[in-house]
């Protein structure tokens, strides 16, 4: 599904990924952990389309397509989604507005009409109660004066409402207590299918007791300098990421 | 022949139109006389220093209109904001069109102020409100009073309101390619009666308006005036619009200005509050393209305690445009316990349009409470990428960004059938079709 093959990307003069090189096949999660500042929400903006990132040498492809050339909203149009580490406030567009022109604008792109009222509402309706939204929530302003919990529900919710094939979770977990931390792993898990796949990032270990990765990575200085199963999650909550450097010092 | 020439000779064949022999042709000579003085404003003028008319009055505008234009209503139906649901009092090129209104007397007078200057049922209101706020020191308000021959005469007794919004609609056909209107309204709103009125301004086609109105309007105790004005004429017309309100004991008047359209629009908003516990308020929303020069001076004058004022305006300006926002508040020594706001707030989309801002307060008394602020931003860049992760292409994203930001004056708007018609309007301007009330 997703193709990353020696990715370089910088901001300004400073390169901060150093030729990544990841795979993620349909029906997976990975988990990407690493230490601060190691690349991991620039590997994910870089994915998403932020134009403040330049790509320097290697692709992305997506299903085949090569995400390259395409505009943030197109890769959203081809199936990215990004869930933010700090999601945007807008005062004066509220959650339910934005969804819909977001659903809209992708049904345009693809040639069909704007989804029916009918079906908008019952898909609205089965979302919210997936993850345990109240509907006021939804006729608020978009993240304006949210706690870092609404937020990151908010962020799964789109991602319920939007069906992706691939979602990025960055640090969902920061800001989370444990209860909304439980709602959002269990919206998320039951969001996971054989036809999509999902790229979790995260500095703690404690997001991925909900949200089983196949695979885990670890990023350090811009580039994958580990991989494994769960267990490695496990090894660098016990022995933190001070070994990962000095491995690679 | 200068324009300012070529008015005053036109003067006389003005005289030959109207009845001459009366208290408002004595007004109309004072007037311009005054106007003779002064002549046009130029940038020397403190209230004028960010907009100039020179290029304006360049032009060959004709005094009066040539022959005379129908229009049909289907191909004007879109400027209306409804075929039926409103009162309508619309002029072609200047001239009354009896064909496109739809004017009533029915325990409230909504006419034509040509009719109201001529009999005699009237006399009594035109001389006690004619011309008694207009500002006399200002050159353009004595030009149109000097001519001011038509217009609406809204009349509001006590305790009414209208059954319907009233729309006054001006059109400029191109019948005479350039021409200059000076429409003159007159509204007057007696004690606990109610108003709701919509002006606007459409150029037909290629021709070159240039609109010099003045309206006056008094509200008198516990009175309601909502009044929305839609500036989105063509690139090839211009606007000065003056008007003046005088507000009396619990009065709320407000006046909500959507300038979208015009090559150069200058709105002197002037509010005069002769009483206590008055709420005045103006709200606006501005979209700058092009080469298009918008300008909103405002003025509230406080001179009783207890009275409240707010203002809201939001700029955004793209291509080579330019804005102006002057916003003045005179609280007399003697209005205690006002409450003063003012708020202008401004987004430049390109490098190359601009803003000029300007509060400007003048506080005699003591314990008030008087804020105003003024911000010149961008667009969010984060805000804009978080939108097109979500699959909505930059256009719509920073359109539905330019439309939260103006959110709050466009929430003010009531009447639901005129907040759809401004947030269409608005979309149409920023060539998105998303709707705004998705």
């Amino acid at each position: 599904m997703l193709k990353i093959e020696n990715l370089h990307a910088r901001v300004e003069e400073k390169e901060i990924l150093k030729g990544i090189n990841l795979e993620v096949k349909p029906g997976e999660v990975h988990a990407i952990m690493g230490p601060n500042g190691s690349g991991k929400s620039t590997l994910a903006s870089v994915i998403a389309g932020r134009e403040d990132f330049e790509v320097t040498e290697g692709n992305i492809s997506l299903n085949g397509e090569d995400l390259g050339d395409l505009d943030p909203e197109e890769r959203a149009h081809a199936g990215v989604f990004l869930s933010f580490q700090y999601p945007v406030e807008i005062p004066g567009v509220t959650v339910t507005n934005f969804i819909k022109a977001a659903i809209n604008e992708s049904r345009k792109a693809k040639g069909l009409e704007d989804m029916p009222a009918n079906e908008m509402l019952s898909k609205f309706r089965e979302k919210s109660s997936l993850l345990e939204i109240d509907r006021k929530f939804l006729s608020r302003s978009l993240n304006e004066g949210f706690s870092g919990g609404e937020k990151k529900r908010n962020e799964i919710f789109q991602m319920a409402m939007l069906e992706p094939k691939l979602a990025i979770l960055d640090e969902t977990d920061s800001g989370l207590d444990i209860d909304a931390l439980r709602i959002v792993a269990n919206g998320v898990n039951k969001l996971r299918g054989k036809d999509n796949a999902i790229v979790v990032i995260t500095h703690y270990q404690r997001l991925l007791d909900y949200i089983v990765p196949d695979h885990v990575h670890v990023l350090y200085n811009g580039k994958i300098v580990k991989s494994g199963t769960k267990e490695l999650a496990f090894e660098l909550e016990e022995k933190g990421y001070d070994w990962i450097k000095a491995e690679n010092e | 022949m200068d324009l300012n020439e070529k008015l005053l000779s036109s003067f006389i064949a003005f005289e030959d139109k109207v009845n001459v022999n009366d208290e408002v042709h004595e007004i109309r000579m004072a007037a311009l006389k005054r106007f003779e003085q002064q002549g046009f404003p130029t940038k020397k003028l403190e209230a004028w220093k960010y907009t100039s008319l020179q290029s304006l009055l360049k032009k060959d505008f004709s005094i009066f209109p040539g022959s005379k234009h129908t229009l049909e209503y289907p191909t004007v139906r879109q400027y209306f904001l409804h075929e039926t649901e409103t009162f309508k009092i619309v002029f072609v090129d200047g001239r009354y069109s009896s064909f496109l209104s739809e004017t009533t007397h029915d325990g409230v007078d909504v006419c034509l102020f040509s009719a109201a200057i001529e009999k005699p049922k009237y006399k009594h209101v035109v001389d006690e409100y004619f011309n008694k706020i207009a500002d006399q020191t200002d050159a353009l308000t004595n030009l149109n009073t000097a001519f001011a021959n038509e217009g609406a005469y809204i009349f509001i007794p006590k305790s009414k309101a209208p059954v319907k919004p009233i729309e006054i609609v001006h059109f400029a056909t191109g019948a005479t390619p350039q021409i200059l209107l000076q429409p003159r309204n007159l509204i007057v709103v007696e004690e606990n009666a109610e108003v709701q009125i919509i002006e606007r301004h459409q150029s037909l086609g290629a021709v070159e308006a240039f609109t010099n109105s003045v309206t006056e309007i008094f509200a008198h105790k516990n009175a309601r005036v909502d009044y929305y004005k839609f500036q989105n004429d063509t690139m090839k017309a211009s606007i000065v619009d003056n008007t003046f309100i005088e507000q009396h004991n619990s009065s709320e008047v407000s006046i909500h200005t959507f300038s979208l359209g015009g090559a150069l629009v200058r709105n002197n908003l002037n509010f005069y509050q002769r009483g206590s516990h008055i709420n005045s308020i103006m709200k606006g929303v501005t979209l700058g393209s092009e080469r298009q020069h918008i300008d909103h001076y405002t003025l509230v004058h406080h001179t009783e305690p207890d009275c409240e004022s707010h203002q809201d305006y939001k700029g955004i300006y793209d291509g080579r445009s330019v804005g102006v926002f002057n916003g003045k508040i005179i609280v007399d020594k003697i209005a205690q316990k006002t409450n003063a706001f003012q708020q202008n707030n401004n987004l430049l989309i390109s490098d190359a349009a601009t803003v000029n801002t300007k509060p400007q307060l003048e506080i005699f008394a003591d314990d008030v409470r008087c804020s105003h602020g003024c911000t010149i931003g961008q667009l969010d860049e984060d805000a804009l990428f978080y939108l097109q992760s979500r699959g909505i292409p930059k256009k719509e994203a920073s359109a539905l960004l330019m439309y939260a930001f103006a959110n709050n004056v466009l929430e003010s708007v009531k009447n639901a059938a005129l907040s759809k018609r401004v947030k269409d309007m608005i979309a149409e301007k920023l060539g998105v079709k998303i709707g705004f009330d998705l």
